[in-house]
């Protein structure tokens, strides 16, 4: 209910801002994302931990924002896509998504442009195999997947 | 990938390139606004109720408990908006909230408006509704018995029949007789569900007499129409806005229930109304595809040539009409388009049943035919000893003729597509190993429907293009649902005015701003859109053209027009020049298909469109005879795309057709236990991840169509075809048996290798097809090409 239930204080950072929210305990991560901070680039499929479309990083790790509570984030460093590019410059894998046609409908992306980040920082020459693992949790339903994988490839090599 | 132009040397500066999508930037820094990211101020947030029961008569609503929630503003129910309303004239079957009965569960009976979701949901579950349940009818066969109370609507019938039909073109008796060999099968298709990544999402405002809708609709067009009868208001008080859409496949083609609802809750509050379904609602609300059972008969000659083909159909439509009546006729429609069938007979049958209501999935009502027709065509080849490749050569169409329903074939390159997977697979040459298979098969789908959903004489699409400041702006109706229709607008109309597709601001999808378009559906956007866009480019180019040359004092023809430059002048230069003279520029474009494209029979407006594409796949994989699990290799798919307007685009499109066609032919269902969804989540609801997805290898064949914009044809539906049927074909050329159904499962798979090893014939797949009393059969008299070239 609007009015029921208690709040709680959240100290996170946020594309390299820090916050302190008054939020419910019990609110998502997407939630408070997209609701309380309005940063609505980060999307929603399912709300349930089946699609990937609300992946963002937390610590530099892919996690799925929609099962994210508050308790477990105090203190975290969250990326959203919105801090992904640099001022008017896109990132590599951005760029590379974009020169390589993988996006269509775009509901998808950036929860694929922030797992694929979150896979070359950590191995730019990252294989085909490993990109399908990486990203086996991202489902998207327009671009059947190949150009994704040639995206995060050249992205890779674009970051190496 | 690769393209095979026939003519490269066109002088095209920017048509065909590989450029990013226009749209790519915004999507990607996470700014793009999709229906959900719409928040107006004092926004009120929508739940709806809906029945837990398939099939029940509503006695009564009672929402006190609900209003007196703190929290809430608004409760409504069924009463409040009496009108009914549907896609189609023929199937104006559906109240925004039912208050008679509900007809599957899902099924929406109340409405509230709150302050936040949360409320809104608790004060659905404290609205009581008293039902009285009635049988739930689940299933083509169950439908079609007389009903045991009563039927699930009281229009068309007998019982639970919604729409009946059949059609003889040619001697059909007499091909039988003719044929040296006949052959019959039974197939059945499983429903599936669209499941685009967004869930529908619907924000309406009413200020001053005048209603906005922000939706993620593919078809603002027809929601517009849907209000204005709904409501009961002038056209012009209606605004339809198409948000940046996440993605459509048909599953937002329809008007719908929350998007009436917040249309009224705005009114009767006052405020913002947004409603964004679940993901188990987006399984409820559905549309996808039909779950169809078919029965083909056909007559060959002595060399392989069909004959005559009975092609009977039996659709399950779900519980109410949607485009039914055109999905039930597409069923029978296109088999024509591929194959020359000189004598032709379709019967089809669509039943209501207690089950999300079916409608338009990528390919509408022709993949369900086209998977029977493509093994239908394989097992005959195998019974008379013919390649299943040169079978099929033996039957194509040809170019710019006219096939038996009368639907007119121009380019067509469906030869050119085959050469290019055979050979590329080595298809011929594969050696012949238990478990490994390869499995060959065409298509072919249209470039936009040749007739509206409703009769009137608009345009099928209209742009305008406005040159204010220096600055382009194309205003057009069609709506870019991740397909790439504003990049195609915007390339079409830089090519014309020597520009970048980025300098063009497309504005698109509204009903306040934009001329018609009809939407995006029946892959018509680049072709009619495209069309359409081309001619108001080029009355622009001429206007732009002519103040420039009058300046120079030279002959418009010696204006040069391209990178940026009007003759001499700077684009903005020349544009300053001609708004300085005839005040804010503006050209139009229209386009509507020609009306010799199809017959004048009845049931004649589903089929034509002025250019088909062809697409032919060969899939090759491993199945492995002790598991019956499937592992696909590679696909190649070749497509006939007339001319790629932008060549990236249609790589996508091909790519994610290939993708879908073979995630349902393989794993994808819309399955139901009495009247109960079995899986409405996406980890229940099995597709592809990329771990499924194998190697595509896709080449464009350009035949340059004579009336698409530059030669263009569709690439948003036709690729998806062929591919099912070749998974199928696949797994018989590796293990030797049928399965004649899809989605084709390891279960299935095993089954038939079972049957096989008992001695029975090695298939699995449905026994028979009902008995169905199809109506008198209408024989529709030859085409009357006297007003035409062919
Ligand atoms: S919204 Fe689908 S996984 Fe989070
Ligand atoms: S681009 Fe539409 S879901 Fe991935």
């Amino acid at each position: 209910m609007s009015d029921i239930g208690s709040r709680e204080i959240l100290k996170i950072s946020v594309n390299g801002q820090n916050k302190e929210l008054l939020v419910k305990p019990y609110a998502t991560l997407l939630e408070i994302l997209r609701e309380d901070l309005r940063l609505t680039g980060t999307k929603h499929g399912c709300e349930a931990g089946e699609c990937g479309a609300c992946v963002v990083l937390i610590d530099g790790t892919p996690q799925l924002s929609c099962l994210v509570l508050p308790g477990q984030i105090e203190g975290s460093e969250v990326t959203t896509i919105e801090g992904v590019s640099d001022g008017g410059k896109l990132h590599p894998v951005q760029q590379a998504f974009m020169d390589h046609g993988a996006l269509q409908c775009g509901y998808c992306t950036p929860g694929m442009v922030l797992s694929s980040k979150a896979l070359l920082d950590a191995n730019p020459r990252a294989s085909a195999e490993e990109i399908k693992e990486a990203l086996a949790g991202n489902l998207c339903r327009c671009t059947g997947y190949v150009s994704i994988i040639e995206a995060v490839e050249a992205a890779g090599r674009a970051m190496a | 990938m690769t393209t095979v132009a026939n003519d490269p040397n066109a002088d095209l500066r920017v048509i065909g390139k590989s450029l990013p999508r226009v749209d790519a930037a915004g999507k990607l820094i996470g700014l793009t606004a999709y229906a959900d990211d719409i928040e107006l101020p004092g926004t009120l947030y929508c739940k709806l109720l809906r029945s837990h029961l398939p099939h029940a008569r509503v006695l009564s609503v009672d929402t006190s408990a609900a209003s007196a929630i703190k929290g809430v503003i608004a409760v409504i129910t069924g009463e409040d908006i009496p009108i009914k309303y549907g896609i189609m004239p023929t199937s104006q079957d559906e109240h925004a909230l039912e208050y008679e009965k509900v007809r599957f569960v899902g099924d929406p009976v109340a409405a509230v408006a709150a302050v936040d979701e949360e409320t809104a949901l608790a004060a659905c579950r404290a609205i009581v509704v008293e039902y009285e349940p009635l049988e739930t009818v689940e299933s083509i066969e169950h439908a079609l018995l007389p009903p045991s109370d009563e039927p699930i609507h009281d229009y068309a019938g007998p019982g639970n029949v919604h729409r009946i039909g059949a059609l003889e073109f040619g001697e059909v008796d007499e091909g039988f007789a003719n044929s040296s060999f006949i052959r019959e099968d039974v197939f059945f298709y499983e429903g599936n569900t669209h499941l685009p990544m967004e869930q529908h999402s619907a924000t309406a405002t009413f200020v001053g007499d005048q209603l906005t809708l922000w939706s993620s609709t593919q078809d603002p067009h027809y929601v517009h129409r849907a209000l204005a009868r709904v409501f009961d208001m002038p056209m012009g008080h209606i605004r339809v806005v198409a948000a940046p859409h996440g993605g459509g496949f048909g599953g937002k083609a329809d008007p719908f229930s929350h998007e009436m609802a917040v249309c009224k809750l705005a009114m009767v509050t006052g405020r913002p109304v947004k409603c964004t379904l679940t993901r188990e609602e987006v399984f409820y609300v559905h549309r996808g595809r039909h779950p169809v059972l078919m029965w083909v008969r056909t007559g060959v000659s002595q060399d392989g040539k069909i004959l005559a083909m009975h092609f009977r159909t039996a659709l399950d439509g779900g519980a109410y009409g949607s485009y039914g009546p055109a999905s039930m006729l597409y069923t029978g429609a296109l088999q024509t388009t591929t194959y020359n069938i000189p004598a032709y007979r379709f019967e089809g049958v669509r039943v209501f049943t207690n089950k999300a209501p079916c409608g338009p999935k990528r390919g509408h009502g022709t993949p369900q035919p086209r998977f029977a027709l493509e093994l239908h065509m394989d097992k005959i080849a195998e019974a008379i000893g013919l390649d299943p490749v040169e079978l099929r050569r033996r039957n194509y169409v040809k170019p710019y003729t006219r096939t038996i329903n009368h639907l007119r074939i121009t380019s067509c390159g469906i030869e050119e597509v085959t050469d290019l997977v055979v050979e590329a697979s080595r298809y011929h040459e594969r050696k012949k190993r238990l478990g490994h298979g390869m499995g060959f098969a065409v298509s072919s789908y249209m470039s936009g429907a040749g007739l509206p959903i409703y009769w009137n004489k608009l345009p099928h699409s209209e742009c305008i293009i406005q040159v204010n400041r220096g600055g382009v702006t194309l205003y057009c109706g069609a709506t870019d649902i991740g397909q790439g229709s504003d990049t195609v607008l915007a390339t079409v109309a830089a090519e014309e005015l020597g520009l970048w597709p980025t300098d063009i601001r497309i504005v698109s999808g509204d009903t306040g701003l934009t001329p018609v378009d009809l939407g995006s559906y029946s892959s018509r956007v680049t072709f009619m859109a495209g069309n359409a866009a081309l001619q108001a480019a080029r009355e622009m180019r001429e206007i732009l053209v002519s103040a420039v040359a009058e300046k120079m004092e030279c002959s418009p023809k010696d204006v040069m027009v391209g990178d940026g430059k009007i003759g001499e002048l700077s684009f903005e230069e020349a544009a300053n020049l001609a708004q300085e003279r005839h005040g804010v520029l503006t050209a139009r474009g229209s386009y509507t298909p020609p009306r010799e494209i199809g017959g004048k029979y009845k049931a004649a407006g589903v089929g034509p469109s002025p250019a088909y594409s062809y697409s032919a796949a060969v899939v090759d994989l491993d199945a492995d005879p002790y598991s019956g699990e499937i592992q696909l290799n590679k696909v190649w798919i070749a497509h006939d795309i007339g001319r790629s307007i932008n060549e990236l685009a249609v790589k996508g499109q091909v790519e994610g057709g290939v993708y879908m066609g073979l995630s349902e032919a393989m794993m994808e269902g819309q399955l139901y236990r009495h009247g109960l969804h079995k899986q409405p989540s996406m980890l229940d609801y099995k597709s592809f991840t990329f771990f499924e997805m194998p190697e595509v290898e896709t080449f464009l064949v350009e035949t340059v169509d004579l009336e698409g914009p530059y030669g263009a044809k569709e690439a948003g539906q036709g690729p998806l075809l062929p591919v099912i049927p070749a998974v199928v074909s696949a797994v018989h050329d590796a293990l030797g048996v049928w399965v004649d159904e899809v989605p084709i499962t390891p279960d299935k798979v095993m089954r038939a290798l079972d049957a096989k090893a008992k001695g029975r014939e090695g298939r699995y797949g449905p026994k028979s097809f009902p008995q169905i009393s199809y109506p008198p059969i209408v024989k529709v008299p030859p085409f009357d090409a006297s007003s035409t070239a062919f």
